[in-house]
């Protein structure tokens, strides 16, 4: 039982380091808000472009803001040594990493998930579309971050890590896009999202049982 | 000698290897140079002209080598990387590093080719196609690894985390494709159909096979080389390197 009265102890304390900066947190949200605000503006508000676009424009949005909080995932860990004795631990790394993405989803992907309908009402999206999109985030976004951790381990400590990292992230990223936006997408022209939604859900069994895995063995590299 | 006592390592060493690729290297520059001949005059002087296409179907002759070996290079660099992770060889690392530029060229080449194909043929530049995305989402992951490797300073952090990178993009290289395929359904807009190929007459498949392996010999003559300099760079100081 002590591995779990470790892993608990270690979910409360990324939480709860979060929560004493939360500007990190608000931040976060507002580039999505402000990302999302920012297509109208472009490309003109008419109401059916909006609804064509609205899918996509919400989960790219997403995607970016998910990448932008990747970085804070180990890198204060690493700088105080935490992440040595974290690797000293006789709990095994890949739950020490599991857990550290429970944790970063919790305070930057379940914010995100529960924030896009409101943006999506801007785009004119119906109520069922709505649902589908916060189901589809609330699919994906953990699997952005479990995907993101392997980025952010292989980057971390390195010179310019930042653009690096969406380098290497957002290619790995666009399957989730594509069954994110394409669940949401289908339900606003009248079909069934179900397709979408349950690829996102296999992708995301293979990413909780695999991602850990790579992500371990990369901050493995980047201690020793 | 049975297969148990030959000596399956010997190469593996880079002070071993640097001699035996300088030596074979040229060989496979000058079957490079002269496949590529042939399969230029197959392509050009013996391949009939297609009635659809007319002249500009040529191109494929170098465009579809070009994207085999994109992809090939991709699985045969995942592969140097998981054998130097599994078995902690140096060179593996080397070879893999060698292998990225060749792949990220041959994939550049396919797509550039496939732009000056897809004017004439579909009337624009680029057209949303599940190969064309796919092909282009996989030079991305190429620079990715080529980035990677170029901006951690510790080679040997270099060597593990890009060669991570490596095989963590072979996983994903199928479910992109497919994700990508079921998007390009999905939106049926500008519908082209490259899968419903016509028959192909036989010269021209012998040309494209025979450019195929020119591109073969060219990229391991080339790996040899780049994988020589980067030898002679990482083991300067090594004793073995000044004595030649």
């Amino acid at each position: 039982m002590k591995t779990l009265h470790i892993l608990r102890w270690l979910l409360q304390r990324d939480i709860q380091l979060v929560f004493r900066r939360r500007s990190d947190l608000v931040s976060t949200l507002f580039f999505f808000v402000i990302a999302v605000s920012l297509f109208p503006l472009g490309v003109g508000a008419e109401p059916a472009l909006l609804r064509a676009i609205g899918p996509g424009v919400l989960w790219v949005a997403a995607l970016l803001s998910a990448m932008l909080s990747l970085s804070r995932l180990f890198a204060a860990d690493h700088a105080d040594g935490t992440l040595e004795q974290l690797l000293l631990s006789p709990v095994p790394l890949t739950l020490v990493v599991g857990v550290k993405v429970l944790a970063h989803w919790l305070v930057s992907g379940l914010p995100l998930a529960l924030l896009a309908p409101l943006l999506g009402l801007q785009f004119d999206l119906a109520a069922r579309d709505l649902g589908v999109l916060t189901l589809s985030l609330l699919l994906g976004t953990p699997l952005l971050s479990l995907i993101g951790a392997i980025g952010a381990a292989l980057t971390l400590g390195v010179r310019g890590a930042g653009v690096l990292l969406a380098v290497l992230v957002l290619p790995l990223y666009i399957p989730v896009l594509i069954f994110g936006a394409g669940a949401v997408a289908a339900s606003a022209t009248g079909m069934d999202p179900a397709a979408g939604l349950s690829l996102l859900g296999a992708l995301l069994a293979l990413g909780v049982v695999f991602a850990p895995l790579a992500a371990a063995a990369a901050l493995r590299l980047s201690i020793e | 000698m049975g297969v148990m006592g030959i000596n399956w390592f010997k190469y593996s060493s880079p002070q071993a290897f640097y001699p035996l690729a300088g030596k074979l290297a040229p060989y496979f520059l000058g079957a490079a140079a002269l496949l590529a001949m042939v399969g230029l005059y197959v392509s050009f002087f013996v391949a009939p002209t297609d009635f659809q296409q007319g002249e500009a179907y040529r191109i494929i002759f170098v465009h579809v080598p070009a994207a085999w070996m994109s992809m090939f290079i991709y699985l045969v660099m995942a592969g140097w990387a998981a054998v130097g992770l599994a078995l902690n060889a140096r060179l593996s690392f080397m070879m893999a590093q060698a292998l990225a530029p060749t792949g990220a060229m041959f994939t550049f080449l396919a797509l550039v080719t496939g732009a000056l194909w897809g004017k004439p043929m579909w009337g624009a530049w680029w057209v949303w196609d599940a190969r064309l995305t796919s092909e282009l989402i996989l030079l991305f992951l190429y620079i990715g690894y080529m980035a990677l490797q170029a901006a951690i300073e510790d080679v040997r952090r270099a060597d593990r985390a890009s060669a991570l990178f490596a095989l963590v993009g072979a996983v994903n290289v199928p479910i992109i494709y497919f994700s990508v395929k079921w998007w390009n359904t999905l939106h049926q807009g500008a519908s082209v159909s490259l899968t419903k190929a016509p028959a192909m007459a036989a010269v021209m498949l012998w040309g494209m096979l025979v450019m195929a392996l020119s591109f073969w010999a060219y990229t391991i003559a080339v790996a040899l080389l780049r994988v020589r300099c980067v030898i002679a760079e990482r083991e300067r100081e090594a004793a073995w390197m000044s004595e030649d």
